[in-house]
């Protein structure tokens, strides 16, 4: 009962910073018998139930919560900004935690990366791509999954079910992680039709409206078909389209109840999976990972179900690629292959599966997709 | 449609359909101001508007009825904060500051469960019959409450020139020793227009959850409530120069977007800029030293 009661209490009162009564219970709480108990931090940076990139890390959160003697502190629309340390902090020093995962990009450095060298004790874990051994504190550590790939699956399907060859996307910012999803969803596409171009907008920001219903219209305006996007809560981008008559790709979490007729598939994260490794480790007091990751076979990431708009021969491609990524070793991005500057981004005979580092410092697009960084 | 005929198609969709809430929202402030008073809430009147509109057309099933409800809880944030404004040597900006947070807190507290559901939006009327081009078609696709925005600032400025009412207004915002001279009761008349105001910014959050983009959700408004603060004295305090700066401030805000679309990729975060952009420029061809502010009320606490 106590349990339960420590995380909703403290979302209630968090925000006006009252801690105090809250340290006493969380002291008295721990009595219970087998599992080590573990206070678990998330920080989010837009609401939890958003359709999409938060939603997907509190769906995870949600699935170790039962887990016995695992405590869930959870705090939602935390900005990037110092604003995150104050969260970091009072969850350690005021609740007792001793994992945090601040998931959102602009957490990381150096908002985390201070908070991990004042607070040695405690395991700070950040989805992305960002930490280094070299430069990062050891205590810190990144994990991620390879989306990518469900974007390459998307492009497929999209490919399939475009009629005016011409893909939308609308991204929020031109940092690795998204251009990873555009260049696949683009060559997922091309490995259909090398025909198809991918237009990509960038709205700025991770969650702006009103920008990207404009950008949706704006894409269908200019005769793409297909929309799939990387911003945070796909919500407006997938009902814009499924508004005008154009088919979606997911991205993040299953949109397929805000499109019934247009959404075709999606590419959506499976945190559950990465939690429980992590909570697991936490309690057997095992030393934990600094560098996650994992993709569809390793269950980090999954497919949503097709929808009706999926053609047989789409599914039966789409089916068989993902059959060969679940094998391992599936590269999209191999050489020679230029940028949609014409210059060559990666030379004959190389090939980067999704584990290759070198994709995660990616800067371009490819060819074929219409935009530019700045 | 070539890509020149693309941006303009977006840009007058974005004239018709980004422009609204700041419509509303500057129509609202107009009113507030014209009675001297200052209301820097509206930003939060637009935020718990949305949220208000969304949760009653979802819990209810008729939008209209949301658009009514948003009406409604602005009309009574702005009542508070004309009430609290009434009491001696309470600053304005100060209050409004404190309306807008309280707004926005209202908004994320109770809207919490609303984020996910998806609400029946208000229906648009489709006024590009005429044109074979379904783009054109989809930008013609008018909201109601466009409409009634624009009904409203015509109706207002007859109201400020030629209405009883609207004169007397007037007088409360202009001098308050006439308004007491002429026996007029100028708390009540603030407190009113304040309310009506804040009403008028409630049906813009409406706009926003109802129609366009048409969900809730906590960055929904980023910030437009105080840009539409911003555009009444870019407006001069006149209704219909209010309807013309969110017309251009929404056609501006469409160009980031549509020029990306159509393949014009660099540079987009300075084409996202353009509406202020815009905006400073027509401020510095109009304004001389001098007459600076012109049409400003003469009661409003920063004038004094």
């Amino acid at each position: 009962m106590t349990d339960a009661r420590v995380p909703t209490r403290r979302r209630v009162v968090g925000g006006l910073g009252v801690g105090a009564a809250l340290l006493a219970s969380g002291r008295v709480l721990p009595a219970r018998a087998a599992p080590k108990p573990v206070t678990i931090g998330f920080i989010y940076v837009g609401p939890r139930d958003d359709y999409g990139y938060n939603q997907a890390h509190a769906e995870g959160a949600a699935a170790i919560k039962s887990m016995p003697g695992i405590t869930i502190l959870e705090e939602e629309r935390v900005a990037e900004t110092d604003d995150v340390v104050k969260t970091m902090q009072s969850m350690i020093k005021l609740d007792d935690a001793t994992l945090l995962f601040p998931t959102s990009f602009g957490y990381f450095d150096p908002y985390m990366l201070r908070v991990a060298a004042q607070e040695t004790g405690v395991q700070l874990r950040h989805c992305g791509g960002l930490w280094d051994k070299t430069k990062h504190p050891m205590n810190a550590g990144s994990y991620f999954g390879y989306i990518g790939m469900g974007q390459y699956l998307n492009g497929i399907v999209a490919a399939h079910a475009s009629k005016s060859k011409k893909l939308g996307f609308v991204a929020a910012k031109p940092i690795p992680q998204v251009l990873i999803n555009v260049n696949s969803f683009a060559m997922g596409a091309r490995s259909v039709d090398p025909s198809i171009t991918t237009t990509v907008v960038f709205t700025g920001d991770w969650s702006m409206p009103v920008k990207e219903a404009e950008a949706t219209n704006a894409l269908i305006d200019g005769g793409a078909d297909v929309i799939t996007c990387h911003v945070d809560g796909p919500k407006v981008v997938v009902q814009t389209a499924e508004g005008r008559g154009a088919y979606t790709c997911g991205y993040h979490a299953n949109q397929s109840a805000l499109a019934p007729k247009g959404y075709l598939t999606g590419a959506e994260w499976n945190w559950a999976e990465v939690y429980k490794m992590y909570a697991t480790k936490m309690q057997a007091g095992e030393k934990l990972p600094n560098f996650t990751r994992g993709g569809l076979a390793d269950g980090f990431i999954k497919m949503s179900p097709y929808g009706p708009a999926v053609s047989e021969a789409a599914r039966k491609r789409a089916d068989a690629v993902k059959a060969e990524i679940m094998k391992g070793g599936f590269a999209v991005f191999k050489g020679p292959l230029l940028d949609n500057t014409g210059k060559q981004v990666i030379a004959g005979g190389a090939a980067y599966p999704e584990t290759a580092i070198e994709i995660e410092s990616m800067n371009w697009l490819v060819e074929g997709v219409k935009g530019s960084l700045a | 449609m070539n890509s020149v005929e693309t941006v303009l198609v977006a840009m007058l969709a974005g004239a018709l359909r980004v422009s609204t809430p700041f419509l509303f929202v500057s129509l609202g402030e107009c009113l507030t101001e014209r009675a001297g008073r200052i209301n820097l809430g509206n930003e939060g009147v637009l935020v718990l508007g949305a949220m208000v509109a969304y949760a009653t057309s979802y819990l209810t099933g008729n939008p209209w009825l949301g658009v009514l409800a948003a009406a409604g809880a602005g009309a009574a944030l702005g009542g508070l904060h004309g009430l609290v404004c009434a009491l001696t040597r309470v600053n304005d900006v100060a209050m409004g500051i404190a309306i807008l947070l309280a707004g926005n807190g209202i908004a994320f507290f109770f809207g919490k469960p609303f984020v996910q559901p998806s609400a029946p939006g208000l229906p648009g009327i489709p006024f590009g019959g005429w044109s074979s081009v379904p783009q054109v078609q989809s930008a013609l696709t008018v909201s109601p409450l466009f409409l009634v925005g624009v009904a409203t600032a015509f109706g207002m400025a007859w109201m400020f020139r030629a209405a009883r009412l609207g004169l007397r207004l007037r007088i409360v915002g202009d001098s308050a020793d006439a308004a007491r001279a002429l026996g007029l009761n100028i708390n009540r008349t603030r407190l009113l227009a304040t309310m009506a105001g804040s009403g008028l910014a409630g049906v813009g959050g409406a706009f926003l959850s109802l129609v366009y983009p048409g969900s809730w959700n906590e960055s929904l408004s980023s910030g437009q409530g105080l840009m539409a603060v911003a555009l009444v004295v870019f407006a001069r305090w006149n209704p219909v120069g209010c309807l013309g700066a969110s017309m251009l401030f929404g056609a501006a805000g469409a160009l980031g977007p549509s020029l990306q679309a159509v393949g014009v990729t660099s540079y987009y975060y300075l084409f996202y800029a353009a509406p202020f952009v815009l905006t400073l420029a027509v401020l510095v061809a109009t304004v001389r030293p001098g007459r600076a502010v012109r049409g400003m009320p003469g009661e409003l606490s920063i004038a004094r």
